[in-house]
Order: C-alpha cells, then structure tokens, then sequence
C-alpha cells in the first residue's frame, strides 16, 4: 500500500511537468520594435528584453516589456524617451494580457503556419486600453514563433508630445512584435 | 486508504490547481530582469551651467555646441545691456564610448583653444550605487598675442590645467545635485604673488520645473588664497529648456568666461553691483552611428 502510494505520487509529479510543459510556452528575449517616420529624423527603437507567454490549452497571452530596455540610436532620444514621453520611473512596465483566437485549433508540437485574432488589455504609460490586432504564429523545431503589428496612438496613452517637437514625431507609431516562444518547463529561472 | 486516495486526487490535481492560481502576466512581470536600472538623465546636458557635469555623450554621438555670453547687464541701455557684445565659444565634443568623451573647444575670450577628456567612472545605480562620478580633465591654451613682443615667453606658459571629479546624485525625478572638487594649475601667472594653483570647490543642482524645463544653480566655492582674495566666486544660474536633440540653456552668470581656466580663477564681476552676463548654451547631437549597429 505503501509503495503504491510512492508511485502514485511520482506520477502525479511527472504528470504536473507534463501538463505544464505542453501547454505553457514562453521568452525572455521577445522582441518589441517601433518605428515613426517623421519629416525631420525617423525614430526608432528596439526592445530586446520582453517577456512573454503564450498558453495554447487556454488561449492566454501575456507580455511584459521593460520600458527602460527600448535601445534608440540617439542616446538622447532614448533619455528623452524614458524622461519625457513614457515616464520610465514611474511607468516601467509596459503590459499585455490578452487572449488569441481558435488555441484549441492550434497543436504546438506540429509544423504548421495559424493566423490568430488577438485582443486584451495594453497597458502603457499607467493607461489601459483594448487592442485588438491580428498575429501569426508558426510552429517550427519544438519553437513558437509570434508576429503581430499594432499601430498605437501616443495620445490615448496620455503621453503628451510639447508644440516645438510635434511636427517631429508622428501621432500613430506602428509596434512591431516578435516573438520566438520555447516551452516552459515551470523551474526556468 | 480513503485517506491515502484522496492526498493523491490532490497531488494530481495540484498543478491544475496551480495553474489557475497564478496569472500568466504575473508570471511574465516575475521574470522581466530590468528591475534595477543604472539612473539616467541626472542632467539635461553635459553643462549645469558654466561648469561641466556628470553627463557625457553617448557612444558615436558628437555633440555641437554653441555658448554665448554677452556683455554686462549694467553696461546701460545704450549697450542694449550687454546684447551690443558677445563673446563666443564654439565646442565639438564626442562620445567614444558610452562613458568617455572627448572636446575641442575654442572661445573668442584671451583666444583660447581648449581640449579636454571626460570619463564617466562610476553610474548610480538604483540601491547598489548612490552617485554618478565623472573624472574631468582639460587643457587650455591662450593663444592672444602677447601684450610684450619684446618679452617672449615659452609656448609651456600658455598653458592651464584644470581637473575635476563630478559627483552627481539623483535624488528625485526632479532634483539632481552636484559637488565638483576643482583643482586648475596656470604654468605661467602675471605676477609673483598670483598663485599657480588654485582650488575650488563647485556645489550645483538642477530642479525640474516641468518635464522639459529646470532650473539650474551652480556655485564656485575658491577655497583661501590669493586668488579668492582678488577674485569672485563664480555663481551663475539659468534655465535649461530641452526640444527633441537640442537642449538650449538661458544663463545669468557673473563670469564671461565659458571654459574652466577662465571662470573659476578669474571671475571679476560682482552681482549686487549688476555686473551680470546674460548667455546661452546651444546643443545639439548628431549620431554617427551606422545602421545596424545598435
């Protein structure tokens, strides 16, 4: 009775890294990029620091972007970024939590391009606000790949831009997202 | 046995359990590994006032700047208080790396060229670092002719060094302060009781105003000597106003020089008598960074 109760409980352990490794994947390295053109100078800026989750059973998706982790060419830009427009200290996160259409169409662990529909909840800037935007994800090597483009209007996130430099910079700004999802495991540091 | 059946239903259902708990989000800003910055933006520009401060260029940035002091506001209406005259610096400085930065500058006061090295030492870092210090060193040389022709003097005598070590904290989002230990060795003094070095100690700080404009105050503390007996303590105060790759700086100050050798150990003017010089500092940046590289 005894032993059988030291199996049962090695399978219910097994069976707990199974469940969560089929379903839940996810990045440290995510990568978020925007762009707006603007007839003085482009601006442009890359993340490569987002963190985020994809959960095939449920349909969930979460992003968490450090907003400090946006790298521009000017440094200056970058400060002013941080400084002026989005507020890094006291806005350092910028979220994401959502939900993508047909998960249970999706099969993780087969080779195979889906078109997905995402919408949620995007949180800049201390402002939440619904997206909803349409996203790829291709399965290929065990790996997750997630693309979507987004177009996000500073002013719904109360980012306010000063009269001299409003001509400089666009009011919508096209997000560019990219993401290369592996499994999660649950002990990834 | 029952009891046996149930605590293995639960070990079973545990990571169902689980996973209803905790919230895919949390999970993710659990992860995210940003959480201590180095502190950035201590200062709008890489000058508090007249002085230098802790900030220098980024990597391939160069940095053109335009300073301008005019003359005297008590020089009268006739002088337009001061607008009539102007004495000019024009400066190029370049970032190398993130954390040194090189300058060239040449100021239309006693024609002097100056070049100097700057090297961001330490950065604060949120609960591991509290300041940001910057090691300064310039070299300034006077190339007006000599008021003696008959006198000749060596090249060596035109010389002045002047070292600083900026220490910077941010305190809040709005208020930065600096101290600036301040050392300047002239090769060559006019007389025998001039003092070859000087020392000097620079308090300054900046307050934010809005997210775009502050405040800025900066003082030059000469410690005894002959020099502070003969000379003012340089105090100048302006207003930092930042637009996109420009910082533009509107200063009152009661030095006319606008390198270290000149309004440290040689400020004359008297602000209760309205010898004031209005002036600005112009930025703006340039990077040269080819694509691909960031």
């Amino acid at each position: 009775m005894k032993l059988s109760f030291v199996l049962l409980f090695c399978f219910a352990c097994l069976l707990s890294v199974e469940v969560a490794a089929q379903s839940r994947y996810f990045t440290k390295t995510g990568h978020i990029w925007f762009f707006s053109e603007a007839p003085l100078e482009d601006i442009m800026a890359r993340n490569r620091q987002v963190v985020s989750f994809i959960d095939f059973k449920t349909g969930e998706l979460a992003f968490s972007v450090p907003m400090t982790a946006f790298q521009f060419k000017k440094s200056l830009m970058q400060t002013h970024f941080n400084e002026n427009f989005v507020e890094s200290g006291k806005y350092p996160k910028s979220t994401f939590s959502g939900t993508f259409s047909k998960p249970g169409a999706i099969d993780p662990t087969k080779e195979g391009t889906y078109k997905v529909q995402v919408e949620g909840q995007l949180t800049i800037h201390g402002v939440e606000k619904a997206l909803s935007t349409d996203g790829i994800l291709e399965v290929r090597n065990g790996k997750v790949r997630g693309k979507a483009t987004f177009i996000v209007a500073p002013h719904d996130y109360d980012i306010t831009i000063p009269l001299l430099v409003r001509e400089h910079i666009a009011k919508e700004v096209a997000v560019h997202v990219d993401m290369l999802y592996e499994p999660f495991t649950g002990n990834t540091p | 046995m029952a009891k046996h059946l149930l605590l293995s239903l639960l070990l079973l259902l545990a990571p169902y359990l689980m996973q209803a708990q905790d919230d895919l989000l949390d999970l993710a800003e659990a992860l995210d590994s940003t959480e201590a910055g180095y502190v950035s933006g201590t200062f709008k520009a890489t000058r508090l006032v007249n002085g230098h401060s802790v900030e220098t260029n980024g990597d391939q940035e160069l940095l053109f700047l335009i300073s301008h002091r005019f003359g005297t506001l008590n020089s009268g209406a006739y002088n337009l208080f001061g607008l009539d005259q102007a004495t000019i610096r024009l400066a190029l400085e370049y970032g190398l790396t993130d954390r040194l930065t090189l300058g060239l500058g040449r100021s239309s006061l006693e024609k002097t060229y100056d070049g100097f090295a700057k090297y961001r030492i330490l950065r604060q870092l949120q609960g591991a670092m509290p300041v940001t210090v910057t090691g300064f060193s310039s070299l300034a040389i006077k190339t007006l002719e000599q008021q003696l022709p008959e006198r000749p003097t060596a090249f060596s005598s035109r010389l002045t060094y002047t070292h600083q070590l900026l220490i910077a904290r941010k305190f809040t989002e709005r208020l930065s302060l600096q101290l600036s230990p301040t050392w300047v060795h002239r090769n060559m003094v006019a007389t025998r009781q001039d003092e070859n070095e000087v020392y000097a100690l620079g308090l300054g700080g900046r307050y934010k105003l809005t997210k775009r404009t502050s405040f800025n105050a900066e003082y030059y503390y000469l410690l005894p000597g002959e020099t502070a007996d003969q000379y003012r303590n340089a105090l100048a105060m302006g207003f930092d106003i930042e637009t996109g790759g420009h910082v533009f700086q509107l200063i009152f100050t009661n030095a006319q020089g606008m390198v270290e050798k000149l309004f440290i150990p040689q400020t004359q003017g008297a602000w209760e008598e309205g010898d004031v010089y209005f002036g600005f500092n112009i930025s703006r940046v340039f990077s040269l960074k080819k694509e691909g590289d960031w």
